[in-house]
């Protein structure tokens, strides 16, 4: 990216940076609401879902965006106003700031630093802010309610993603995201490199104890809450109309893109096709050509990792607050705790 | 005598703990939630009035009445054949299973009775609507505990359930099918070969959701051990219909009182449970559906050839006096008491229908409760809205 980049003058390069982030974030949401909310829900449902928007409904998204932008914004009387406006921005920002630290290919990467997961885990949290914020200005019994169920959620379910993760770590002797996806693929099985080493296959604890996490993290059923469309009808998004919900959607379906990118890249090899496919020995080996198909490994293993995380959304009913927190403190962070104890034994003992 | 359970008084103990510390401490005040009227749990317009402390709830209180359509007041200016379009719109569900009730105390007094044929048909219809009704339920449970997928599976075989008594009566929701001494028509043809085959699949329906929710933890989580009712407790709130079966009560009005219809004709079993929580209700629902598709197969069997219709004289006028019958109807026991006073209509109809005594002990059972419970116990209780405020 660098021999294509150094012709261009700084501020073209932020220019495609941010360019490039939109597409990221906004391509991957699209896609899964068009694939999973629209088509594969219904289907599961027994009915079509959209088919009159474009080909087999494939224009809907743009329809409901449309439908959106047209709506009032409504403002409750007696919001926070400023508070009430920033909010759906503030949970859109953290899944932009999220997608910065992802590599898609050898080079294709926004920007790649040493503590990548450290960066990423933190700035998911961001969202949390946000959805408080809209509970809490709101001035909406329900959306208070639902604000708060967000924020002790999210925290509760922080903490056994950071664990998870950490097993990861470990093994790679990285926090750099970039190294985790060459670890993987340059790695091994007892001397067999077919498939390179996707931590998949040794972090297969952690694997499910991240992908139960994000499923909180981004409160969808059976972790769904905060929005609990039967109980506080939507919770923190009640008031919200127009753009400002459109944001909130975007950002649901993009955050969940976005953590399955970084799953993907955690536990399933990121980007990389197993190294000793080509020959290669490292990633200054890799071929150029991994910047378009790497992208495109990522696309794939994404839509696989939120196929589950909607699968499962589509067939649970939803826990109870307490339920949930019981479940993570006494469950799944013990769960992790040994998970983690038992890497560092094998990391040292082989 | 009033049995507690140990969640429950936990739970109250754990309330009166919190608003003791909540007082001294920190003066904070709790939270009045309004859950309806326009609220999507409460499907219809039912208000519950909730004192919160945090999630728990200190004491609830359900408002109804903003749907009352003042039923029983119209049915005084409208004649005997007449009523039977309004009162298949109580519940709206299971419409023909109010015409019933009210039908048989009109014969009652006429001192006529339906032909046995027209009996069988009534009893079927009367199952049919039921089924209806009952598997909305059950997919509407779903949706109340955040799964959304079987809401839908549960409207398309309901489909197949309302084009059979469609088919049979001419309408979908509100067939106004009965008529005092018989029925409008005979069953049209090849409607029992399809009844068999639909029924089939509404039992494939009910292990569709057996499986999906019942077989679930988070739904046995959600609903085990919540919103307890003691068998005392159920009785003292003249509790009836699935309520009632499910906190011990082996009660079915269909198999205890000897009306003119079918169900003693056939072999059937009624279904209780011992536990009286949300999952109870649930499940007494469930095997009840399965059930009734056994009945209509049953009558279907032993359904007798004949007229569907008694003599009856074309101008109605029903002689005087006074008529209570009331009848298993999905929700419950409704009843109708009729005072005639030998006019072409009723001098005074008052309905019992079995929502509105169901959710009266809503407030005795909410009390300490978290929020979500609040759903699963209204959504377990299984109300009509119609029934309620009629």
């Amino acid at each position: 990216m660098y021999a294509l980049l150094s012709s261009i003058p700084y501020w073209g390069e932020t220019l495609l940076r941010l360019l490039g982030g939109a597409v990221a974030v906004l391509l991957p949401a699209g896609t899964i609401v068009y694939l999973f909310l629209f088509k594969m829900m219904s289907f599961m449902q027994s009915r079509l879902g959209p088919m009159e928007a474009g080909p087999y409904g494939s224009m809907q998204l743009f329809a409901e965006v449309g439908k959106w932008l047209q709506k009032e914004d409504l403002l409750p009387e007696r919001a926070d106003s400023f508070v009430f406006k920033i909010a759906p921005l503030i949970v859109l920002a953290s899944t932009f700031l999220l997608v910065a630290v992802v590599p898609f290919g050898p080079d294709a990467w926004f920007t790649n630093f040493e503590t990548g997961v450290f960066y990423a885990l933190a700035v998911s949290s961001i969202s949390v802010l946000g959805i408080l914020m809209a509970g809490w200005s709101s001035a909406n019994k329900y959306s208070l309610l639902g604000g708060l169920r967000a924020a002790g959620q999210l925290i509760a379910y922080e903490l056994p993603m950071i664990l998870a993760v950490v097993g990861v770590v470990i093994q790679a002797g990285s926090m750099n995201l970039q190294n985790i996806v060459v670890a993987q693929n340059a790695g091994s099985i007892f001397g067999f490199d077919g498939l390179g080493n996707p931590y998949l296959l040794t972090q297969f604890v952690g694997f499910v104890i991240f992908m139960i996490a994000v499923q909180a993290e981004l409160t969808q059923t059976p972790f769904d809450m905060p929005i609990a469309e039967s109980e506080l009808v939507s919770g923190y998004m009640t008031e919200y109309s127009g753009f400002r919900f459109l944001m909130f959607f975007i950002g649901e379906f993009a955050t969940a893109g976005v953590f399955a990118f970084i799953a993907s890249v955690l536990f399933l090899g990121g980007w990389g096709v197993p190294f000793s496919w080509f020959g290669w020995t490292g990633i200054d080996d890799v071929d150029n050509w991994m910047n378009i198909g790497g992208p495109l490994i990522m696309l794939t293993k994404m839509l696989g990792l939120v196929f589950i995380i909607m699968w499962v959304r589509f067939s649970y009913p939803r826990f109870r607050e307490d339920q949930l927190q019981r479940f993570a403190w006494k469950f799944l962070i013990p769960v992790s705790l040994v998970n983690i104890m038992a890497t560092s034994v094998l990391k040292v003992a082989f | 005598m009033t049995m507690i359970s140990d969640r429950q008084q936990l739970a109250y103990i754990a309330s009166q703990a919190a608003d003791a510390r909540v007082n001294v401490e920190l003066e904070t005040e709790g939270m009045t939630l309004n859950i309806g009227p326009q609220h999507p749990a409460t499907h219809g317009t039912l208000r519950i009035i909730a004192r919160l402390d945090g999630e728990q709830v200190l004491w609830a209180e359900p408002s109804c009445g903003y749907m009352h359509r003042g039923y029983e007041k119209l049915t005084e200016v409208r004649t005997f054949p007449q009523v039977t379009a309004l009162v298949n719109r109580i519940d709206w569900l299971g419409s023909f299973a109010n015409e019933v009730p009210f039908i048989l105390a009109a014969e009652q007094l006429m001192e006529i009775e339906a032909p046995p044929r027209a009996q069988h048909i009534r009893t079927i219809l009367f199952e049919l609507s039921r089924i209806a009704n009952v598997s909305l339920f059950l997919g509407d449970l779903g949706v109340q505990l955040g799964a959304i997928t079987p809401v839908f599976f549960a409207f398309r075989d309901r489909e197949y359930v309302l084009n059979l008594i469609e088919g049979a009566t001419g309408g979908r929701f509100h067939p106004n099918f009965d008529r005092i001494g018989g029925l409008k028509d005979d069953l049209p043809a090849g409607w029992i070969d399809e009844t068999r085959a639909v029924m089939k699949k509404m039992r494939k329906f009910c292990d569709e959701i057996e499986n999906l929710l019942f077989g679930n933890e988070i739904f046995e989580s959600r609903t085990r051990g919540i919103g307890v009712i003691p068998r005392d407790v159920a009785l003292q709130y003249g509790m009836s219909g699935a309520n009632l079966r499910a906190s011990g009560v082996d009660w079915d009005l269909r198999r205890d009182q000897s009306l003119p219809m079918a169900w003693d004709k056939v072999d059937w079993k009624v279904w209780t449970h011992n536990d009286g929580d949300s999952y109870a209700r649930c499940w007494v629902r469930l095997q009840e559906t399965r059930e009734s598709t056994y009945i209509v197969e049953r009558l279907l069997d032993t359904l007798p050839s004949g007229p569907v219709m008694t003599k009856v004289p074309r101008i109605i006028k029903v002689p005087e006096g006074e008529a209570w019958i009331s009848t298993e109807n999905p929700l419950g026991e409704m009843g109708y008491y009729v005072v005639s006073k030998g006019d072409l209509g009723p001098f005074r109809v008052k309905i019992r229908s079995a929502s509105f005594n169901n959710i009266s002990i809503v407030p005795w059972l909410l009390k300490g409760v978290y929020v979500p419970d609040i759903i699963t116990i209204l959504a377990s209780l299984y109300f009509i809205l119609g029934d309620i405020d009629r």
